[in-house]
């Protein structure tokens, strides 16, 4: 009895999470994308990064969670935040609107969009019926999985990353006439 | 616990802020972020379905993975495309660079 | 089969070589011409020689004849389920082999005649090539054991008599005499042409012999006699007469004799080799050649329709050309005119005495005439190109070796008793007609013509070589002011009054020819009949009570003969003692006759009003139909043609045209429109996808219900 209750109280703690969570992420996704100081915004979209990383976790896919926070957090806002200073984008001009001219089209068609989404999901019962049960998705399987199955996507991904690292370098790179 | 259907709410609104701030913020930097945030809401979506459908069948983690790997990419060349375009332009505003138009 | 058989082509193969040898080499090279063909008719003759002995032998089945024959090309169709090829080859026999050495050595002393007669003439390379190229065309007619090879032979004769002729082309009368010969042995060679095709489609073979097979053997000749066509002649028949219709166009019977005379416009040499000895021997060769054809009828014992077409056109012919050759004054003309009178005589031996009677007469007569024309051509060349023997007189003082060749040629043709050739092949061919069964009138005909011919022979000795020189300085200025434009004339130079004897390589092949007139007499007398066994193929024995047998014909023969130039003696030795020999005595005498016969009995005119205007008329016709309906017509359809283009180009130009610049103007303008949309604000782009993406979603839902 006492063991059910407890497991109904992780259950629900655990739900409790993930709407903490979701408010989290989407309270810094939206200050990341209205903010004028681009510092802040990147320090808000870091949070936002880091609020996805705990709901994967909280969905028990812990690797993709942490490569989540690696990534993200790790590499992606910290160039972010590089490319601000670097831009000097940290300098908030006045008087200048940060909002392009055609913001309410754009609002519009984002209503829109989201409409188009939320609709199928609100429309389709089968959604409703799917149950979660406890799974988890081992490194060691994943590890596998990644030399076995997937070995071609990987090596692609390599140089991918590769070229698209060289890539960058070759165009953020100081030119000599300049 | 919580419905599948809740976690699919979420990625949409994710999807739809990063959508809304790629379309309606000025600055280039921040139309970037606009569209990791899209990448991340897809990736949540995977992620989700992964764990309310077979979870023994595990592409959707897969999928994320290599779409984060993907968006690692995707923000390091775009995100060189801004300093470069900056240096050149000496400004980050979106609607300047219509040097394409038709 | 004897080697000789199968390098028979080697024969007239040589002198074509040679001919087109000469034909490639320079002007200048004279000496290499004329060796080049006197050393190829050399080869020729001694190869000919060498074909003849074995014919001399024959053997159980008669005569001798072997022959080469070849596939020339086949028919994909098989409308003769035997033979769908054309063969052709060439065969070795009495005939060929006799002929052979004839053209060959005539041929030869004529190519060597000719170095002296042609000596001075710019063109003598260019002469050498054609007499050559005569020569090798003429020994393929002999040779050809398929008709249709002599068939090609033959119009290359034609060819090269043409060249000949209008060898001195610049002379305008040369050239419308070439054009002439060439012309009216054409009309009748559309007859053989026919009946050559004619003889492929019934029999599917043109070969002469094939062993059996051939179209002058047994099986053929009896299917074609079997057969009749319109008026109930045999096939066979009526073959025959078209081919004689070549044969009398090549040697000129009435009525196409009209070129020969008008040949004579060609060099000497070449009237002595073509329009005497052998060309124009060719159509009694041919009529010889097809004698099995020509002689096959149904019933053996009476006498095939072709033979007496043959016999009676030759009678007369003979009696003819005899009648004008009295009233010719020009020395060469009387004896084209002979020419045609003997060639009249060895038709009719053909059509009533056979294949012998006929070939005798043609080798006895291209031997002696040969001699006379180049005797002719000794007495022109002497006399500074004069040709009217009324000018001329007393050159037997000034021209000995001539006079004396030329008298045995003239008694040869004359056919004076005993001693000469011509004497044992007319009166064979008279012999032939008095025995004929049909009719005595070919016989009177040709005994007619025998006396003529006696008489113009001894008129033409009389005024060219009795009486007094006439040729007055005066009247050889006159020669020469009328010679000087002709480059070829090259006597200008020359003392006028020097008449001289000709060169020893002249006279040297009359001498040689006047011998053959004699003695080839002696091998076709009745009482040695060697030739006709020869030709048919048994041993003769002497036997000299044939002699006496034909004493009587003989005799009346030899009076005709006597007659006629004792009249012709009267006539004539008085007037060429005159100085005006202007007008003949028998013109005093008829005037009517005589200018009937020195007018060719009017046969040029006479074709002049009717087939000349015929055709001048067709051809007014045809300018007319040209001019006003075919113009028109041909105008209507270039207009037609015009409206049809203009048409077409507004169609092109307005249509095609405006339609695709009006389908470029919409496709630039829609893309300019276009590139519109393009216009480089990405969060419009973005707008657009988030629009697209809701799209795309209720196409979904939509679907899906």
């Amino acid at each position: 009895m006492a063991e059910r209750l407890l497991l109904a109280n992780i259950v629900m703690l655990n739900s409790i999470a993930f709407y903490i969570l979701a408010v989290i992420t989407l309270a810094g996704a939206v200050a990341a994308l209205t903010l004028r100081n681009l510092v802040h915004c990147a320090l808000c979209v870091a949070a936002s990064f880091a609020g996805i990383a705990l709901i994967y976790l909280q969905l028990d896919a812990e690797f993709v969670g942490f490569a989540q926070i690696l990534v993200y957090i790790g590499a992606v806002a910290i160039l972010v935040l590089f490319t601000v200073l670097l831009t000097r984008g940290t300098e908030v001009q006045a008087g200048v609107a940060f909002l392009s001219r055609s913001w309410p089209a754009g609002l519009a068609v984002t209503a829109l969009v989201f409409a188009a989404i939320a609709a199928p999901i609100l429309l389709t019962p089968e959604l409703h019926k799917l149950a979660a049960d406890s799974a988890s998705a081992p490194v060691r399987k994943i590890g596998e999985e990644l030399m076995g199955n997937y070995v071609l996507p990987l090596e692609v991904i390599g140089l991918l990353l590769t070229s698209a690292l060289l890539g960058a370098v070759v165009i953020a790179m100081q030119d000599k006439k300049d | 616990m919580t419905p599948l259907t809740h976690y699919l709410i979420f990625s949409a609104l994710l999807f739809c802020i990063g959508f809304a701030g790629a379309m309606m913020r000025r600055n280039a930097i921040l139309v970037l972020i606009g569209i990791e945030l899209m990448l991340n809401a897809a990736n949540l979506n995977f992620i989700a379905f992964w764990r309310y459908g077979n979870t023994e069948a595990i592409s959707g983690v897969m999928f994320t993975i290599f779409s984060i790997a993907i968006a690692a990419a995707e923000a390091a060349v775009g995100l060189a495309l801004v300093i470069a375009i900056y240096r050149h332009r000496r400004t980050m505003q979106m609607d300047k660079f219509d040097t394409l138009k038709g | 089969m004897l080697p000789i058989v199968k390098y028979l082509w080697l024969i007239p193969a040589l002198p074509l070589l040679a001919a087109g040898l000469a034909a490639l080499l320079k002007k200048e090279r004279r000496a290499s011409a004329a060796t080049l063909a006197i050393g190829s008719m050399s080869i020729s003759f001694l190869l000919a020689l060498a074909a003849f002995l074995p014919t001399l032998s024959h053997g159980e089945h008669g005569v001798f004849r072997e022959c080469f024959n070849f596939t020339w090309f086949e028919f994909a169709d098989n409308t003769f389920q035997s033979a769908s090829t054309v063969q052709l080859g060439w065969v070795l026999d009495p005939l060929t082999a006799m002929m052979l050495v004839m053209v060959t050595f005539v041929g030869l002393l004529i190519f060597i005649y000719s170095v002296g007669y042609m000596a001075h003439d710019e063109n003598f390379t260019r002469f050498f090539c054609f007499l050559a190229l005569f020569a090798a065309a003429m020994l393929g007619i002999v040779i050809a054991n398929s008709l249709l090879l002599l068939f090609i032979s033959w119009e290359l004769v034609g060819l090269a008599s043409y060249l000949l002729i209008g060898f001195w082309y610049h002379k305008p009368s040369a050239a419308a005499a070439a054009k002439k010969a060439f012309i009216t042995t054409r009309v009748g060679d559309m007859g053989f042409l026919l009946g050559m095709l004619w003889l492929y489609s019934k029999t599917g073979t043109l070969l002469f012999y094939d062993g059996g097979n051939g179209c002058l053997e047994q099986s053929a000749l009896i299917k074609l006699v079997a057969e009749t066509t319109m008026c109930g002649m045999a096939i066979s028949t009526a073959i025959s007469i078209l081919i004689f219709c070549g044969a009398a166009g090549k040697s000129g019977q009435v009525p196409l004799h009209v070129w020969l005379p008008d040949a004579m416009e060609g060099p000497t040499p070449v009237s002595a080799l073509i329009h005497a000895a052998t060309m124009v021997a060719a159509g009694v060769f041919l009529m010889a050649r097809i004698y099995p054809l020509l002689s096959a009828s149904a019933d053996p014992a009476t006498i095939s329709t072709g033979l007496k077409v043959v016999a009676w056109v030759g009678s007369i012919t003979a009696v003819f050309a005899a009648c004008i050759a009295v009233a010719q004054n020009d020395i060469k003309r009387i004896l084209a005119y002979s020419t045609v009178s003997q060639l009249g005589y060895m038709m009719l031996g053909l059509g009533v005495g056979g294949v012998a009677v006929g070939m005798f007469h043609l080798i006895t007569h291209a031997f002696f005439k040969a001699l006379l024309f180049l005797g002719s051509g000794s007495v022109i060349h002497g006399c500074h190109e004069e040709q009217d023997i009324r000018k001329m007189g007393g050159l037997r003082i000034l021209m000995p070796i001539t006079f004396a060749t030329y008298a045995i040629g003239m008694l040869a043709l004359c056919g004076f008793p005993l001693l000469f050739s011509g004497f044992w092949s007319k009166d064979e061919i008279l012999a032939s007609a008095h025995h004929w069964q049909i009719s005595q009138i070919p016989f009177y005909l040709g005994v007619i013509g025998a006396f003529l011919t006696a008489f113009y022979m001894t008129r033409q000795m009389f005024y060219v070589f009795f009486g007094s020189p006439t040729v007055s300085p005066a009247a050889v200025a006159d020669t020469k002011a009328k010679h000087s434009h002709n480059p070829h004339s090259s006597h200008s130079h020359e003392p006028a009054t020097s008449i001289h004897e000709s060169p020893p390589v002249m006279t040297m092949p009359l001498v040689i020819l006047a011998v053959f007139a004699v003695l080839l007499g002696l091998i076709g007398t009745p009482a040695w009949p060697w030739f006709h066994g020869y030709l048919a193929g048994h041993s003769p024995k002497v036997d000299l009570g044939k002699l006496a047998e034909d004493a009587g014909l003989m005799l009346v023969s030899a009076v005709v003969v006597f007659t006629a130039m004792g009249l012709s003696w009267l006539v004539y030795s008085k007037v060429t003692l005159q100085k005006s020999r202007e007008v003949d005595p028998l013109e005093k005498a008829q005037p009517f006759f005589w200018r009937l016969l020195a007018n060719k009995f009017y046969i040029d005119e006479l074709y002049e009003v009717t087939i000349i205007r015929l055709n001048k008329a067709f051809s007014v016709l045809s300018d007319w139909l040209d001019r006003t309906f075919w113009t028109g017509v041909v105008t209507m359809i270039s207009h037609l043609t015009v409206g049809l283009s203009w048409l077409s180009r507004k169609i092109d130009e307005d249509l095609v045209n405006g339609g695709f610049d009006h389908g470029c103007d919409g496709l630039r303008e829609s893309s300019r429109n276009l590139s519109k949309a393009q216009n480089g604000q990405t969060q419009f782009y973005f707008r657009v996808l988030g629009i697209a993406f809701v799209a795309l979603v209720l196409a979904l839902i939509w679907r899906a219900k």
